[in-house]
This record gives C-alpha cells, structure tokens and sequence, in this order.
C-alpha cells in the first residue's frame, strides 16, 4: 500500500484536536472530514490527498472514544497512521470500524521519514519501505486478533467462531 | 487470578485467564448516549446495507442511555440526535432512556452509580471513554465506539485482550482539603498520559478503605487520562452499603484471589497529598497549588462525570460559604438527584449567595460542546478530566485541573488557590 507522509514530530495528539467536540454532534462522515485535525493544523482538509499516511509520535489519539476521529481521518483519504505507539480506543476503532490501519513503528522510522516522503506498507512482511529515500524499516507485527479483523474487513466480518 | 482475570474468565466461560489472552467476554450492561447513539444509528445504517441484520438487540434489558453531552439541546442538530435517540430506544425497547426534563437524568457515568445501573463482578462497556469511572462498584468497565458497541448490541460479547495490572496502594487517609482528584492528578502526573495504556488501573490499600465510593469513582474516572483500559476497586462494605441504599439486592461481589499477580506495584503516599492542577494541555502536566504559575483566571467550572458529584459539590460549597466568587463560576450538577439533594441541603443557596451560576446536568463545556464554552485567550480552572488545546472551547484558550475545593477557592480569588490559604 503506497502513499505520502504528512508528518506531525510530537506526541499525544489526542482526538479533541483530531475532531473538536463540538463536532461530536456531527454524524455526517463527509462533513467531519471537513473538520479532521481542525484543533492542530487548520490546513490539513486543503493539503490531504487521497491515499495519504499520518505519521507522529507516541500516544496518538489520546483522549476520548469518539469514533469521528478515525472516521474524519479516514474519510479524509488517510490510508493509514504510523505512529511510534496508540491509545487504545483510538486503535481499536480504527481496526474493528476498517476505517484505516494503525501501523506501531520504531524510532528509526519515525526519524527517517519526512514529510512528503512516498511510503509503502507491506503488512505481510512487516516493513515499511521509504521509496523518496530508499530505506526500509521494521512496523510491529499486529497482534494475531488485530491481523484477523484487518484481514476479515472488520469487527462484523471477523468470525470468531471459525478460529 | 486478580479480579479484572476473574470477571473475564467467568464472562468468556473460561476456567482462567492470563494477561494477552483475547477472550470473547458476554457482557452484562451496554450504555449509549446522544453522541455514541447517533453514532451507533450510522454504524446500523451501514450493516443493513450489507445485509447483515439489525433489527434486534441480544437483550434490551441491558441496555441503557443517557442524555448528556449537548443537552438541554443547544441546537438544532443536537436536537435531531435527541429526536433520533428517543426513535431508537423506543424502537428497539429499551425502557431504561434518562431523557432531561422527564425527572432523574445526567452524566451517564454519574447515573451508572446514581441510579445503580451497573453491580460489582459486571462486564460493563459505553460508548465513552470515562466508562472507566464506574469500576469504582467493582465492575469491569469499559468505553468503546460505536461499531464496538454496535456489534455488542447485536451480538452480546465482545473480544477482549485480557490486560495487565497496575496496582496502586495508597496508603492513609487524605488530608483535609485535599480531595481524590488530586491524588489521581498526582498519579498521572507521575505515570504519564500513556502510563496505564492498554492496562487495568487497580487501586488498593488503606487509602482506598477510608476513602468514600464518590472519591473511589474520581479515581477510576481519570484512569482514562492515564491510557487505560479501565479503573478498578475491589467491592467492599461501602460498595455494598452504597449500592443498597439505592436499592440493589443480591450483590455477587468478585474480588481477587489471595495469590493475585499484578505486573507492576506503585505506592503511593495519600496521607501527604497536597492539592494539585494539571496545567496546559496535559492532564500528566502536573504540579501542587503552591507551585501553580500566577495567572489571572476567566472563569472556574465546577462540573462533569469527574467533578459535580454530590461529594464533589459539598466540598466546593464548604469553600464559597459566606464568601463571593471573584471570577465567572458555573456549578453545573451531574444529575438530577445530585442537584436535588444540593437543594434540600442548602448547597444552591450557597453557590447563589456566592454569586455562582447553577446551571443543569451536562457534559456541557467540559467537552466544548455549550454552557460556557471559553473564547480565545480565556484561561479555566476546572474540576473536570482534560485539558487538551480547544478541549473546552478556543484553541488558544487555557484549561487548569483541579479539584472542586481548589476550583472554588480560585473561584473566590480570581487566581490558583489552595483552599487551605483562604482567608
């Protein structure tokens, strides 16, 4: 899975900044993603493409179970988060609503990709590699439940039963 | 096992669990509110038209809902959510609907111990992450979103990774004027805004013996703050009592067993707290009163699951007596039957003669949703649980922490009070 990086350098952006709450009243997917990272980089809904990558720091998106944030991202054409660690609602969220994957990387990955580096993720090998500056780097394998719900396309298209 | 392994292995038919184990765990009460209702409408919305059913939930009678973030309705929009949610549980048949202005309602996880919603040994999920708040009865309480909750209305369970511990002794009883919040403010403050991530939070000691349930659930409230997948106490008498009063019978308290493992032991000292806020934007960005930066306040807001309720208001009101708030000051209950018992027990008088304003139960502008929320520049000292930038308002306005007795004091000075300072 390709794209290009859009890069916050810090830790713990939490989701009151990913989606404000007083857009919690908004259950209209297109219009949220109109609002995404509204509270940290007013910017981001003209400079987001199709198929783009988030990647920050440790934490991200800390705070509250609200759903709207990984749906204003990912209806905002983010692909995928790479960030050093997760809270786990927004983890969760994003995994079992297949609204886009979150990627655990290291410390080097974190430092060698910039902003507006081409990326491709390959899940089956665990690597994530830089195309702009022909690195590659180790992602942390999902855990097996993750990597089953990822695959099946969802919580509701995940079978338990099956295992 | 530790009581967080006995409650999952007992819900997923386990004869044990262990920390990373995924278990399937049936769950016993599931709580939505104006926000995550609507949400969990758009997530049925979606499975129909993939043909998967939704036109029955695994068991109404362990539903409930809550009305809170925007009412009473700020605007049209949050009144069509209310509209929405009211269509919803009527549809479905879920009879246990807290709807404002018909009697008892409030902040969901003031009603799950007001109105004794939730019972100790439960398995009980919300669509809000201070679902944790509600541990404090001894239950395995969890916040979600709204496909999660979706997929436990429909089907009754959902997958857990059985977490590690984090046990917290306290030790002694807290000291006049210093409150719970404080203490949980200085555990944050300690183990950082990802400190509990994905782990249980479970407090202990003779900390926890002294303290009051109201207390216990500030504690397991901001466990949030610290990443966690849930606060916990172990049920007690207090619990038993509290839970009784209420009129809760055949009480199953799970506890742990004598050889529980804890993968990380922390203690702390309450008997030697001292108030505390948390500073701009970071719940962990900690220090005592007597440490706080000299600012000059807009406003103090004594409100939200954290800091509005009954305990909480009697404390600020012990501060404002016969004294007049210098600054903007909202007390806003957390329910109903808070606000009632403030009345008959003369608290409102004192925040009216103190120049306060009382407004209803709310999540309000803790969230930045209405009832006050703060313009630009406009700085905060508030008893609720974050303070991220814009968390309750502007960007560039400036949320403080604190306690309800330092929220007050502070209220009275215009600046960061230790109450003990007051004159």
């Amino acid at each position: 899975m390709k794209g290009n990086i859009i890069k916050y350098a810090r830790d713990n952006i939490d989701t009151d900044v990913i989606i404000p709450g007083q857009y919690l009243k908004v259950h209209d997917y297109a219009e949220l993603a109109t609002h995404a990272m509204e509270g940290l980089d007013p910017d981001f809904h003209s400079k987001v493409k199709e198929g783009d990558f988030i990647l920050s720091g440790k934490n991200f998106g800390c705070g509250s179970s609200r759903e709207h944030a990984p749906i204003a991202l990912s209806h905002s054409g983010v692909k995928a988060i790479l960030a050093l660690s997760f809270a786990r609602i927004f983890y969760r969220n994003s995994v079992d609503g297949a609204f886009l994957l979150p990627i655990e990387i290291d410390q080097d990955a974190y430092d060698g990709i910039s902003e507006g580096d081409e990326i491709d993720i390959d899940v089956s090998k665990n690597e994530i590699k830089n195309i702009t500056k022909n690195q590659t780097y180790k992602m942390k394998p999902f855990s097996e439940i993750i990597g089953k719900i990822i695959a099946a396309g969802g919580l509701f298209k995940y079978k338990p039963d099956q295992d | 096992m530790n009581i967080v392994e006995k409650i999952l292995s007992r819900a997923s038919g386990k004869s044990s669990v262990a920390p990373d184990d995924v278990v399937f765990a049936d769950v016993d009460k599931v709580m939505m509110h104006d926000v995550s209702g609507p949400g969990v409408l758009k997530v049925f919305d979606k499975l129909k038209k993939q043909g998967i059913a939704v036109d029955k939930l695994f068991d109404p009678t362990k539903v409930w809902v809550a009305e809170d973030h925007f009412v009473p309705s700020a605007d049209k929009l949050s009144a069509e959510n209310i509209v929405k949610l009211s269509n919803f549980t009527k549809n479905y048949g879920i009879e246990k609907h807290f709807k404002y202005g018909m009697g008892q309602y409030g902040i969901c996880h003031t009603l799950s111990h007001e109105q004794a919603m939730v019972m100790p040994g439960d398995v009980y999920v919300g669509g809000d992450s201070h679902t944790n708040t509600t541990g404090a009865l001894g239950a395995f309480a969890v916040g979600l979103g709204h496909t999660d909750i979706a997929y436990v209305l429909l089907n009754g369970n959902i997958w857990f990774k059985v977490p590690e511990t984090y046990y917290f002794k306290l030790n002694g009883k807290l000291p006049d004027h210093v409150m719970a919040k404080d203490l949980i403010l200085k555990i944050i403050g300690e183990i950082g805004n990802d400190g509990g991530a994905y782990r249980t939070m479970q407090f202990g000691g003779s900390g926890i013996d002294d303290m009051s349930v109201e207390s216990r659930l500030t504690l397991c409230n901001m466990t949030t703050e610290a990443g966690a997948k849930n606060g916990i106490v172990e049920p007690d008498q207090k619990v038993v009592d509290y839970l009784s009063a209420k009129g809760a019978t055949n009480l199953n308290l799970v506890n742990g067993d004598s050889d529980a493992e804890y993968s990380k032991i922390f203690e702390f000292e309450s008997s030697e707290m001292e108030p505390m806020i948390a500073k701009p934007f970071s719940p962990d960005n900690t220090c005592v009163v007597g440490e706080a930066p000299s600012v000059e306040l807009d406003k103090s807001y004594i409100g939200s699951c954290t800091g509005a309720k009954y305990e909480d208001l009697e404390a600020a009101a012990k501060v404002l007596k016969g004294r007049k708030v210098k600054i903007r000051t909202e007390v806003l209950p957390a329910a109903i039957s808070i606000y009632q018992r403030a009345m008959e027990n003369g608290l409102l008088k004192i925040f009216l003669d103190a120049g306060v304003t009382v407004g209803p139960p709310t999540c309000g502008a803790c969230c930045g949703a209405h009832m006050g929320v703060l313009a630009k520049d406009e700085i905060c000292i508030s008893t609720t649980n974050r303070n991220f930038p814009g968390r309750m308002g502007h960007v560039e306005s400036q949320t403080y922490l604190s306690s309800p007795m330092v929220a007050a004091a502070s209220a009275v000075t215009g600046k960061i009070t230790d109450p003990r300072d007051l004159k």
